[in-house]
């Protein structure tokens, strides 16, 4: 397993938000992180990426605490897009993507002209967000899911053997979000994505987990996931479940009962 | 509303679009202010009441490197080397320093309207300088080490209120607002109370700055503390790009916030205390030149900096020399001339920006 978490608490003024989550990412693997809002997705993510030091329990990387690493070595092989990055920065796409190279480099190269293997990086990252060419373009012009996947190119050109996005499908239309999923399902790197889309889920992810008030609470693969008792239990909706050809689950969904009077 | 038809299969690349995007090189955007830079010292240093030629400075200059050239008479030489070349090279290195000074902690503090004075230097500069006015010791070197005493007092106080670790910006700007208050109070009470116009006068040369006083110890001076500013926070200059995007994303980047932030605060603070001591607090060029200068060389702090040292440098030349040279004899504050000179050229530059960006 290529990230562990066991027994990781965190809390905010002693409000638990994550409420001891014991759990291993399939190393090379797409993980989609499902759960209703406010359930502690982004913030294991961030205890997950080291953003966060857990209140208690440990995170390992290949078995190695996380929180005993150099920030600049976690970065080299770990890559996190938080939600919502909005600056106004006036940077051209290529130098925000290019940010994703600091972790590797060094000395005087740190502040010095961008070295071949710097460039060549950062342009697989475009193209492999679909950005072929948009390296001369304003930070400042994109739209909100322009942004959103230059954002993944940058973290994609930190070379990472580790993945975790929080929604990444945020603000892309349908098209871009099938093709990033099939982007990252067909990556060889671990990946963990928190996802809203319980078919797109399905559809790409090869291991789920599914989280509810800070917990854990239930893994595994799609068709033992999403089943109508866990999306009653969890999401409050009834789902009638449906397997595709290739055994992966598809959800229609129904309110569970009438919205309480307000 | 009718979506613009996109074409399958990903966007099309914008033809021939370079990496750099609009922005000039780096080459041709140093190499025109390093050119300006020469020429406008070169200039400035015949502007005043005794008239001398751009050849007289230059035959001066050759000859104190003991080129065979004869030498200007001795009244000419030392309006060159005592009065006029400090000032000029004074004002360079300034406004060179609080233009970098200024870009990195609006970079630092996401807030386009920081400036170097945004950790209560300028405050803590004046309430050290009176101080040391009140108790009698008004020698120069001795004003320029209560200032700088005073605006390291000051900032220490900041870092006190905001804590050292991981504040956060909104704290260090609150932080910085209080102890300007405070020193500032603390000033006026000290002027009052020992109630003589000298004090007096001696404030409002703090608060509005003044580069009258130069000397070639203050060059020194603010040779090393614009430096230090210049050359440590362009190592910094990628984890500065990075904290555009929130201190989350530069620790997802490998930057430590807290340290980097720190670091930067400390060298910034030190830097500017050096450039207010030696001139007090001059206004408007460690605010706007930098944002000027975004719109010339774009936002990566690896050209950002150097372009800041270059063209904050040139532009506060030009207000000094305007400043004791258009009502001469007398002499404006060139904190009055930065404002007046400043904001038609920054608005100058803003609509080119907007025009082209």
């Amino acid at each position: 397993m290529s990230l562990d978490a066991h027994d990781v608490t965190w809390s905010v003024d002693g409000t638990p938000i994550i409420d001891g989550i014991t759990v291993s990412i399939p190393r090379g693997r797409l993980t989609g992180l499902l759960g209703p809002n406010g359930s502690g997705k982004s913030t294991l993510l961030r205890l997950l990426a080291g953003l966060l030091r857990p209140r208690r329990g440990t995170i390992l990387l290949d078995g190695r605490r996380l929180g005993e690493l150099p920030r600049r070595e976690v970065a080299r092989r770990l890559a996190m897009v938080a939600q919502e990055t909005s600056t106004d920065i006036d940077m051209t796409v290529a130098d925000v993507v290019m940010l994703g190279r600091i972790p590797h480099r060094t000395g005087l190269a740190m502040t010095g002209r961008d070295g071949p293997r710097d460039v060549l990086e950062t342009e697989k990252a475009l193209a492999r967000c679909g950005l072929a060419g948009w390296g001369g373009r304003r930070w400042s012009t994109l739209s909100g899911g322009e942004r959103q996947r230059v954002t993944i190119a940058r973290a994609l050109a930190q070379d990472p053997t580790e993945l975790l996005l929080d929604e990444p499908t945020n603000h892309l239309d349908i098209h871009h979000q099938l093709d990033l999923l099939r982007m990252l399902a067909g990556a060889p790197t671990t990946v963990v994505a928190s996802l809203h889309d319980l078919n797109l889920a399905a559809q790409y992810c090869d291991h789920l987990l599914l989280m509810e008030s800070g917990r854990l609470v239930a893994s595994g693969p799609p068709a033992r996931v999403l089943t109508e008792r866990w999306m009653e239990r969890v999401y409050r909706v009834r789902a009638t479940v449906s397997l595709s050809p290739e055994g992966r689950p598809h959800l229609r969904y129904t309110p569970l009962a009438p919205a309480p009077a307000p | 509303m009718p979506a613009a038809p996109e074409t399958p299969g990903g966007p099309v690349a914008p033809g021939a679009v370079t990496r750099r995007g609009r922005w000039p090189g780096a080459i041709t955007l140093g190499g025109a202010g390093l050119v300006a830079l020469v020429l406008s010292v070169a200039l400035a240093v015949t502007v005043g009441a005794a008239g001398l030629s751009v050849g007289e400075v230059f035959q001066s200059l050759a000859a104190r490197l003991g080129l065979p050239v004869t030498p200007l008479p001795p009244l000419q030489d030392a309006i060159v080397w005592e009065l006029r070349l400090p000032r000029v090279l004074l004002a360079v290195l300034v406004g060179g320093g609080l233009a970098v000074c200024g870009a990195v902690l609006q970079a630092l503090t996401r807030n386009p309207l920081a400036d170097p004075y945004l950790l209560g230097i300028s405050s803590g500069a004046s309430t050290g300088a009176v101080a040391v006015l009140i108790l009698g010791l008004g020698s120069a070197a001795t004003l320029t080490t209560g200032a700088f005493a005073g605006s390291i007092a000051a900032f220490c106080c900041v870092l006190a209120l905001a804590g050292t670790g991981a504040a956060s910006a909104v704290r260090v700007v609150l932080a910085g607002v209080a102890v300007s208050q405070l020193f500032g109070a603390v000033t006026s009470l000290i002027v009052i109370w020992a109630g003589d116009a000298h004090g007096t006068r001696s404030v409002t040369f703090w608060l509005l700055g003044s580069l009258a006083s130069a000397s070639w110890s203050g060059v020194a001076l603010c040779a090393a503390g614009a430096g230090l500013a210049l050359v440590v926070c362009w190592a910094a200059a990628p984890a500065l790009d990075a904290f555009a995007f929130g201190r989350e994303t530069a620790a997802s980047l490998g930057v430590s916030p807290g340290r980097t932030q720190l670091t930067l605060m400390v060298v910034t603070a030190l830097g500017t205390s050096a450039l207010v001591s030696a001139s007090g607090a001059i206004g408007f060029v460690g605010l706007v030149v930098p944002h000027a200068v975004r719109f010339l060389a774009g936002s990566r702090h690896r050209s950002l900096l150097p372009a800041c040292a270059l063209y904050g440098g040139i532009f506060l030349l030009w207000a000094d020399t305007a400043a004791r040279a258009v009502f001469a004899p007398r002499e404006i504050p060139v904190g009055v001339l930065t404002a007046l000179i400043g904001v038609p050229a920054f608005a100058v530059v803003m609509r080119r920006g907007r025009g082209t960006g």
